[in-house]
């Protein structure tokens, strides 16, 4: 029951073969037998689930289903969810019950999906590990002692392990696709603005981006289908007619044009996951595409401006968390000042700190043009870059991940060591474009990702990509023995 | 590049984050090395590139000057940390 697709426990709903309430109850069990161990979620919500999966019944049973209405999801605890705790996986939102719904939670509760829970994840997003979560660790199901990756890693990791058929994540810098790579699981990180922001907890606003993690690329259609759109909330929210991201699934790929990029298949590459994608560019190219070497001159810059950029923002957006309004506040303030430093000395873990420091220090006088503004400037050469390749090839493509997953605490004391594993995907949210990882095969038993971008708003195309090597390989059907 | 520890003092009040003698220890050697890290950036010549904002270069939308949201203000203060009279109470600022 598990490992089904999202298609098939839709049919099975529909067949009645199993009721939502009887799907719903299987995977809290799984939830509550497993994720002890995992620690993939910071609040399972029982109750409500059940509730939600007896209104999806309702549904069912009256023909006013849509397709995904009956199916549980989780999602990671940076949407609002009203009435439910929002941590953002951090002391300072410990106490914060969202008085409001993220659009994408309201767009999945409209679909009559059913939520089980909130996921763990990195501390405001901010981490590659999951390791800075005020809520502990997550474990990747592969192996125990190593890190799921992050920021998204609850919701990798439970999907991973099969307590969750399918979840939200969000990817600043790459928050979904990289813990994807690193768990083995399928993480679609859209173009930016496709999927609105309202309601998603910000890092950094001109980056972050909210998408699905699932076990395959049909199942990401599906529930992009439910959660992108255009959003007045949302002042970034792009205007366009909605797609149907499931439509291009099935098209041949025969002469389709695949970049790989120069840049990233050389030093600081694993071996082990370089010969994996290797073996996916011959396996993909005996399906008819082409492929060609490109080049993105300025690539090795995305990970130095991207700390510029993201930082900046992110100590302008965490300025809101002063004691006042909501959250943490310190105990026996003396003054105001004091009731500020103390919340927020309190609340914000080390690296939460340590990013809001730096980017005030980009930001503040007599520095912001030799950073931020220098910074900008670049990523508009990073955009350019991605615009010219686009011209030679349709998709673009190359590893996740530098390495395969590593060992708890093994970079928790170097920031920039940690900063560096997110190095393929940077560049993509600093030019908006989408971009996903699919599983591509296995290094020393652990999973790799392959990483799959495509041009603006061409996520059905990438989704194609992507479907089609999973009809080639079963590596997106390997799962965890430990959680079989 | 080395910052030195009064920088990192300074920062931290500017950031209103209160820290201990050995966080500001290890900050100030982590943002240096951070800071180093970025130096990069000052390779490439970026004379009249124009800085970008916003991936899709969007600009701000605008809208009819009309109220679109009903008035929740009881139900967003039922979260906040002391509230009295429908207004958010902080420590004294005026004696």
């Amino acid at each position: 029951m598990h490992t089904k697709t999202l298609a098939e426990l839709s049919s099975g709903l529909r067949q009645r073969e199993y009721s939502s309430v009887e799907l719903t109850q299987y995977f809290l069990d799984r939830i509550a037998k497993y994720d002890n161990k995992l620690n993939s979620f910071i609040t399972v919500t029982n109750d409500t689930a059940l509730a939600e999966a007896k209104a999806a019944d309702k549904r069912l049973a009256t023909g006013e289903a849509d397709i995904l209405t009956g199916i549980p999801l989780a999602h990671k605890d940076l949407f609002c969810t009203h009435g439910v705790r929002t941590s953002c996986g951090s002391k300072m939102l410990d106490n914060f019950i969202a008085p409001y719904d993220a659009t994408v939670v309201a767009k999945c509760k409209a679909a009559g999906m059913v939520m089980l829970g909130k996921t763990n994840m990195d501390e405001f997003a901010m981490g590659s590990s999951n390791e800075t979560s005020f809520y502990g660790p997550v474990k990747n199901p592969w192996d125990m002692n190593t890190v799921p990756g992050g920021s998204s890693g609850g919701s990798v990791a439970a999907v991973a392990a099969n307590l969750v058929p399918i979840a939200t994540g969000t990817d600043t810098g790459g928050s979904i696709r990289q813990p994807s790579a690193l768990c083995g699981v399928t993480g679609l990180k859209p173009t930016y603005g496709a999927v609105s922001r309202y309601g998603m907890i910000a890092f950094a606003s001109s980056l972050d981006q909210g998408g699905p993690i699932t076990h395959n690329a049909e199942d990401a259609a599906l529930l992009l289908n439910v959660i992108s759109g255009y959003d007045k909330r949302d002042s970034t929210s792009i205007q366009q007619e909605l797609p149907d991201y499931t439509a291009d699934l099935n098209n041949n790929i025969k002469g389709l044009k695949i970049g790989l990029i120069k840049e990233h298949f050389g030093e600081g590459l694993d071996a082990g996951v370089n010969e994996v994608l290797n073996n996916s560019i011959k396996e993909l190219e005996q399906s008819g595409a082409v492929f060609q070497e490109i080049s993105l001159p300025h690539s090795h810059l995305s990970v130095p401006i991207y700390y510029i950029i993201a930082l900046g923002e992110c100590s302008s957006n965490l300025s809101r968390y002063d004691g006042v309004r909501f959250g943490h506040r310190c105990d026996d303030p003396q003054d105001l000042l004091d009731m500020y430093k103390r919340t927020r000395a309190e609340g914000f873990g080390a690296e939460v700190k340590r990013r809001i420091m730096l980017g005030t220090y980009v930001l503040s006088a007599g520095y912001y043009d030799a950073y931020y503004l220098k910074a900008q400037q670049i990523r508009r050469l990073i955009s350019e870059d991605f615009k010219a390749a686009f011209k030679q090839v349709d998709v673009i493509l190359g590893p996740t991940a530098p390495t395969t997953a590593f060992e708890i605490g093994a970079k928790m004391n170097d920031p920039i060591t940690m900063y560096l594993s997110d190095i393929y995907t940077i560049a993509c949210n600093l030019a908006g474009l989408p971009a996903m990882s699919i599983p591509a095969g296995f290094s020393d038993n652990m999973p790799v990702g392959l990483h799959l971008v495509g041009n603006y708003l061409k996520e059905a195309q990438i989704l194609n990509v992507a479907h089609q090597y999973q009809q080639l390989t079963d590596w997106h059907k390997q799962k965890p023995v430990d959680f079989s | 590049m080395s910052l030195p520890k009064e920088e990192v003092e300074k920062i931290a009040n500017l950031a209103k984050i209160a820290l201990t003698e050995s966080e500001i220890s290890m900050y100030t050697k982590q943002l240096s090395d951070i800071l180093d890290f970025v130096e990069q950036m000052n390779t490439v010549d970026t004379t009249d590139i124009i800085p970008m904002a916003h991936p899709l270069d969007a600009t701000a939308r605008l809208r009819e000057d009309v109220v679109s949201e009903s008035d929740q203000r009881d139900h967003f203060q039922n979260i906040a940390p002391q509230i009295e009279n429908g207004l958010y109470l902080v420590p004294q600022v005026i004696e």
